[in-house]
């Protein structure tokens, strides 16, 4: 516990400021001098992208030990000059919401629960599963003899936070894999 | 001794060379569209808890209610009639031909009657959907601050008022002290969630427990020079932060332009220093009266009364000495 | 805007401090509404009427800004003599073929200056061969050659600028009046406001979300503004334009480098079979060599993306691997895939980042669907709706589902969010912005480039050695991509594939620095050709982050917009065709006689040393061919389109259906809807009866959906958040006074919303934010609805989802669904719970005598028979 010198003495303070009411310096408490925004023992702070509505908002994302600790406007955007609406200014919370699920599930057929999964052998099941899929209902041409080269048997509709790059990759490889029925909220 | 309250111009000398200049908000309800975005930044700021019942409010597009321990930034939403915005036209109008100092400058409210530059008044609209965000005033003369026993609740060096709830004692007495029925007791407990299923999940512990809660005015930003949560979120600059001097003369000069437009409904609220707190440092430009936004009309720090009260005290207790002296006197003669 | 992009309305607040007029035109009244100057209130789908109105206000008061016009527009281009208007056919145009209901648009063409003979597609011989729309891309419809016959005095019935008086003549005040609600003196105002804001010193923009696109002819409606902005010449110039509000972070991106059936990389379009079985065909459809502007350079930018995706594999002996690109065969849009999943024809689902069971339009045939599926992939933040029900769905609820019985396998794999991977988004300007990584994703959480890197990984590993030719196309494919120590991708290698880069030659594996130095040799790769120069010089542009307060309004150092860092599309508009900027006050884009360039404020959109007196040689093509005041360089005659000849499946104009459930008689013309939508007939997506038929008044009320400030979309990002479900926190209707009065509505108590889909319940908010109308003599009320809530027991609030109401018809030109207006019934109280719910929903259809034909008669005007004299009273 840090000692109080005599001088910190609440009443000693008092005289010694001139805030004879004891409402203002005076009464100030050790936590209170040394207030400092949570923000400023961040590690890291990254300029980002507001993750909602197509305006593009600049954020600024503070982390520390490997976790966000708050996201705020960027003032250098000259698209939003430092401000958020409701839901960017809750994109913390999107990040460290209880309602997030951050753990691989699968539900059986029929089963009426959820059962833990591991991640590796989630990706290896699906793997499996496409495969099948892309094999089962394959088509080499139409109706007519035209070549169509391409699978009917699975499909993807995506959402539109997903980013380009990964847009890219999705198209690439399910375009490779023969698939056609690739979607997007874009369409919605 | 004048007034009870407290000497704000010696608080801000006491800070000697921390001192800052006072600052304030100005909440300029006629750009504010009701996003809400203050509510939240103020939230996730300041680590608050989620409020309410998670159930609709009855209340147009509100649903936290009011200001409270939990939520230090409310934006109130009213739908009104033509009727009444002729009645908010009218009652503006009559403040600027009596020349209060709420609406701005006498020479400019003069001209606000008529229109200028070809400017008719415009129709009055069929109806209206009235949005502002309402905060802690943090009063020049604060009542919460005046009645604190303990000493938690305290006048920072930027003439804002916040209370330390490390030294907060939860006496509740400040509840009382507020005029605008700001500050609050936070709840004991986790914050109930709608359904059992999400109370396991989502249950959000209180920090602060059971201390008195309210705007800080963000002071750990002011500390570190920069903007409240709230100001800094703003979309549309309708909550605006600075020096309140600043604040008083863009706010008077805002309500000043609208009123060349014909809107003479415009009025400003705490900026003027003989209101019953001494003026606010959460100035608002409102659109109609103000217990429309649910602020009361004319607020008064109780602790105002205080001298008076006090005189009669000191009145009663010397009659009640005397006559204790009388009885000493006539009893010893017994 | 001020509701559903809030921080992008700080600028027409901004505006409007200075001057400007904010007109809020909505069937309801939001907070934008509440901070416009006027909000005028119109019936949900009813806005070509208005729209058309304003065009026909513009040129019978010869308010268009006629050099504009006269120079930049195809107004002085002539119409084959085939064609002929609705005015002329009850509301069809010329070439409807009722068997399929498509038009053949063949009587739709530019006359040929060399002859009598008409300008069609290129490579399309027979009427048959004719492009569906989903095969242009967005690269706009070619023509086969730029050599048109024009009246450039503007006096030939058949050109552009004639056709067009006569199509919109009907469209007048008083049709606004009887057809949308508006009174003639909130139109006169609107058209006031937008024609005297109009011209050389001033511009008027417009600002659009999905209330324009979501209807069965929602690329109509923006074709109608279009047409106004290019008469009053609000196109390419400051302050003007039609802004599309997007609705989500990267949509624009979704778009551009699309996960859409349809398109491949930079709007080329995928393959059809039939159509486009050799590279030559397919390129041959994209763009005519002969057509003007950077369409025909269309070989170059596929060659470059089949390089980018197939590498060494991709040579000149094989077409550049264009045989591995899988063909079309019509429409697999996600609608259609639908169907298919219904029919037990699909077997796997990959959701990623979307919500279908509450986000969808029809929530329960989605979540039908998804029950017919043998496996399903989720991917997201949360347990969405779409993760989860098979144990707590609504149809769980009423027994038409039981959870032991679901075949469904479902994967539930956690996402990483914008925090926790790096990579760019594209928002709603076309301004590619990178984010940063902050933190590494929690758990079992990844990023979608780590997910979909490693599941073709492993395709790989499977395939590895198979001498299936099937197979080739994931062998060859370029997947090697650098990770960091976690597995995780660069996102930055896949960025500069996207951009591309010399495959042989002196740079061999520079980043190339503009589409121009695209090659259709097979010497550069790159995988979207209009996001080329975003890794210029080795450096990701889209991360520059020079602060606003330290440029000019144009912003151009920070990040980087498609195509070439240009921010404002078809700029050269901003001078006059002698390349002088139209006024002082809204100089943009000039050219700079000295330099003998192009010049201002931004990249010029212009070939930069065309001089604006340059005349092509008449054999040019591409981007030679334009000439010195064609500034729509990427239309095949470098004009804007008053009337488009080619490109869109339901008419060269926009003319005025009812949506396909309307309580009303079109007023214009006999064909009641639209006759060119898609209809998805089946028994889960019935129709009610449109006007004036029998079972019609059983759902007399029109409703719409749409969005709220504090939540987002089917709520996967809202409702599962505290601080924003506690802002909205239930389901509710608006309706208005009138209304709840005659059907017995208590305020915050709660409605039943009964559609031919489906019953929901909402809490009631009886406001006159929601107007009822009088349209054609009778009382129409309309019930608003946020379709934000869906049934789960996940997040933190839930509620009915507004899409359960919706069915399903589509827009045939970009086959998005009408989900803006439509029929229901509304009762006041709660609905019934288990298999009652059912029951009440098919009571109603039985009254209504519903088939799955109902509503889904394309014709509804005698065929053969063109009537003399329309609908309509004039």
């Amino acid at each position: 516990m840090t000692r109080i010198t005599p001088l910190e003495w609440p009443v000693i303070r008092q005289l010694r400021t001139r805030d004879s009411s004891g409402r203002g310096a005076a009464v100030t408490s050790k936590k209170t001098r040394e207030t400092s925004p949570r923000t400023s023992d961040a590690d890291t702070v990254v300029q980002s992208i507001c993750p909602y509505c197509a305006v593009g908002c600049g954020q600024k994302v503070y982390a520390k030990d490997n976790r966000v600790v708050h996201i705020e406007g960027d003032p250098d955007s000259p698209i939003s000059r430092g401000r958020l609406c409701p839901k960017g200014a809750a994109s913390e919370q999107l990040v460290n919401s209880a309602g997030r699920q951050t753990k691989v599930l699968y539900r059986a057929p029929r089963s009426r629960e959820w059962e833990s999964l591991d991640l590796d052998r989630a990706i290896d099941m699906i793997a499996d599963r496409l495969l099948t899929a892309r094999r089962k209902h394959w088509e080499d041409t139409d109706q007519h003899g035209n070549p169509v080269r391409r699978t009917m048997g699975f499909a993807s509709l995506g959402g539109a936070t997903i980013d380009n790059e990964e847009n890219y990759l999705i198209k690439k490889l399910f375009s490779a894999a023969g698939a056609v029925q690739i979607e997007n909220q874009a369409r919605i | 001794m004048e007034s009870l309250t407290e000497d704000t111009q010696r608080s801000a000398e006491a800070y000697a060379e921390r001192a800052g200049s006072r600052k304030a908000f100005f909440t300029d309800t006629s750009i504010c569209i009701g996003c809400k975005a203050c509510e939240v930044a103020c939230k996730e700021w300041n680590r608050n808890p989620q409020d309410g019942d998670l159930e609709v409010l009855g209340s147009s597009y509100d649903n936290t209610g009011a200001l409270g321990a939990n939520t230090w930034r409310h934006v109130a939403f009213v739908e009104q009639d033509q009727d009444r915005i002729e009645k908010a036209r009218e009652s503006g109008r009559k403040l600027v031909s009596l020349g209060m100092p709420r609406v701005g400058p006498p020479a400019q409210a003069g001209a606000a009657a008529g229109a200028q530059d070809g400017t008719a008044p415009p129709d009055t609209a069929e109806f209206r959907w009235l949005m502002s965000s309402d905060v802690c005033k943090h009063c020049t003369h604060a009542g919460c601050l005046d009645v604190c026993p303990t000493g938690a609740l305290f006048r920072t060096e930027y003439g804002t008022v916040k209370v330390q709830e490390d030294i907060c004692n939860g006496c509740g007495t400040c509840v009382g002290g507020c005029p605008f029925g700001v500050i609050e007791r936070r709840d004991e407990g986790i914050i109930r969630a709608k359904t059992e299923r999400a109370q396991s999940k989502y249950a959000q512990e209180i920090p602060n427990e059971g201390t008195a809660n309210k705007c800080t005015f963000c002071y750990d930003r002011l500390v570190d020079g920069q903007t409240p949560a709230c100001a800094q979120t703003c979309p549309t600059t309708s909550i605006k932060f600075g020096d309140r001097e600043d604040m008083v003369e863009s706010a008077r000069q805002r309500v000043a332009e609208l009123h060349q437009q014909g809107m003479t409904e415009a009025r400003l609220y705490g900026a003027n220093p003989n209101d019953g707190v001494g003026g606010t440092g959460s100035i608002f430009l409102l659109l109609d009266e103000p217990e429309v936004y649910g602020l009361p009309p004319d607020p008064r720090v109780p602790t105002k009364d205080l001298p008076r009260m006090y005189q009669r005290a000191v009145l009663a207790a010397g009659g009640m000495l005397a006559a204790v002296g009388v009885s000493f006197v006539l009893g010893g003669r017994r | 805007m001020a509701e559903c992009h809030p921080v992008g309305f700080q600028w027409v607040t901004e505006a409007k401090q200075r001057g400007a007029r904010i007109i809020h035109v909505d069937p309801r009244f939001t907070r934008t509404s509440a901070v416009a100057d006027r909000h005028i209130a119109l019936r949900a789908g009813s806005d070509i009427v208005l729209l058309g109105a304003l065009i026909n206000y513009v040129l019978t008061h010869d308010l268009w800004f006629e050099e504009y016009v006269r120079a930049y527009t195809n107004a002085a281009t002539i119409i084959s003599e085939e064609y002929q208007d609705p005015e002329d056919l009850n509301g069809l145009f010329s070439g409807y073929n009722p068997e399929d209901g498509t038009y053949d648009k063949s009587t739709w063409s530019y006359q040929s200056a060399t002859g009598r003979e008409t300008v069609g597609e290129p490579g399309a011989e027979t009427e048959d061969d004719a492009a569906e729309p989903h095969e242009f891309g967005a690269g706009g419809p070619p023509l086969s050659h730029a050599n048109v016959r024009r009246d450039e005095t503007l006096q030939d019935p058949r050109c552009v600028f004639q056709v067009l008086k006569r199509h919109f003549a009907r469209y007048t005040p008083e049709m606004v009046e009887q057809t949308c609600g508006i009174s003639v003196d909130d139109f006169t105002y609107l058209a006031n406001s937008i024609t005297e804001n109009s011209g050389r010193e001033r511009t008027t923009a417009f600002t659009y979300a999905v209330g324009w696109t979501q209807h069965a002819q929602g690329a109509q409606f923006i074709r109608t503004a279009a047409i106004l902005q290019l008469l009053l010449g609000n196109m390419g110039r400051p302050g003007g334009g039609i802004i599309a509000l997007r609705g989500h972070a990267t949509i624009q991106g979704c778009t551009d480098i699309p996960t859409l059936f349809n398109l491949l990389p930079g709007y080329l379009p995928m393959p059809e079979a039939g159509q486009h079985n050799t590279l030559q065909t397919y390129l041959d459809s994209i763009g005519s060599k002969k057509q003007k502007g950077f369409w025909a350079n269309a070989d170059a930018y596929t060659i470059s993306l089949l390089k980018a995706w197939w590498g060494d594999a991709a040579t000149q002996e094989n077409d550049f691997a264009y045989d591995y690109l899988p063909r079309l065969t019509g429409a697999h849009g996600t609608y259609q895939t639908l169907e298919r999943m219904l029919r037990d024809e699909l077997d796997g689902y990959f959701l990623i980042g979307q919500n279908p069971a509450v986000g969808s339009a029809n929530g329960r045939m989605q979540r039908l669907g998804m029950s017919h599926l043998k496996w399903l992939v989720v991917r997201d933040f949360s347990l969405i709706e779409s993760a989860t029900w098979w144990k707590d769905g609504p149809e769980i609820h009423t027994g038409e589902l039981r959870t032991e019985d679901i075949e469904t396998e479902v994967f539930f794999l956690p996402a990483a969010n914008h925090t926790e991977k790096a990579g760019s988004f594209t928002q709603t300007q076309r301004l590619v912005q990178w984010r940063h990584q902050a933190v590494t994703p929690p758990d079992d959480a990844q990023s979608e480039l780590h997910f979909f890197h490693e599941l073709g990984k492993r395709l790989r590993q499977r395939l590895a050695g198979s001498q299936d030719s099937r197979d080739r196309p994931l062998l060859d494919l370029t997947w090697d991509y650098p990770t960091d120590a976690h597995g995780e991708p660069d996102p930055e290698a896949v960025l500069a594939e996207i951009n591309g880069f010399h495959v042989s030659g002196p740079d061999q594996g520079e980043p190339l620095s503009t589409f121009n130095e695209m090659r259709a040799d097979g010497s550069t790769a790159g995988g979207c050709w209009i996001y080329t120069g975003i890794y210029a010089d080795r450096v990701n542009q889209s991360a520059r982050r020079k602060p606003g307060q330290e440029q000019d309004e144009t912003a151009a150092e920070w990040a980087w917009a498609w195509p070439a860092n240009r921010r404002l599309l078809y700029n050269r508009a901003s001078a006059d065709p002698q390349g002088r900027p139209w006024s002082e006050r809204k100089k943009y884009v000039w050219w700079d006689d000295e330099q003998q360039r192009w010049t201002g404020k931004d990249v010029p959109d212009f070939p930069v040393d065309r001089a604006p007196d340059a005349r092509p040689e008449p054999d040019a093509g591409g981007p030679a061919a334009l000439a010195g005041d064609d500034p729509f360089i990427m239309q095949a005659d470098g004009k804007g389109w008053l009337f488009a000849p080619h490109g869109l499946v339901d008419g060269p104009l926009p003319t005025h259906y009812e949506p396909p459930e309307s309580p009303i008689g079109n007023p214009l013309y006999g064909q009641q809807s639209n006759p060119a939508r898609i209809v998805l007939p089946g028994k889960d997506n019935l129709l009610a009866p449109s006007a004036l038929q029998p079972g019609s008044e059983i759902y007399p009320h029109i409703f719409t959906t749409y969005r709220l400030t504090e939540h987002h979309t089917a709520g996967g990002m809202s409702r599962f958040l505290p601080y924003l479900a506690e802002l909205q926190p239930e389901m509710f209707c608006e309706v208005s006074p009138e209304f709840a009065a005659e059907i017995g509505l208590e305020a915050y108590g709660w409605a039943t919303i009964i559609s031919p889909r489906s019953a929901i319940e909402a809490r009631v908010f009886i406001t006159e934010r929601v107007t009822s109308l009088t349209i054609a003599g009778r009382r129409v009320h309309q019930v608003g609805l946020p379709y934000h809530w869906g049934v789960g027991n996940e997040a933190v609030v839930e509620g009915d989802a507004a899409n359960d109401l919706l069915g399903l018809t589509l827009d045939p030109n970009v086959h998005i669904q009408g989900s803006k207006a439509a029929q229901c019934a509304v009762r006041p109280g709660r609905r019934p719970r288990g298999p009652e719910l059912t029951k009440l929903v098919e009571d109603l259809r039985q009254q209504a005598g519903l088939t799955v034909e109902t509503g889904n008669e394309r014709l509804t005007v005698p065929w053969g028979e063109p009537q003399d004299q329309p609908r309509g009273e004039q």
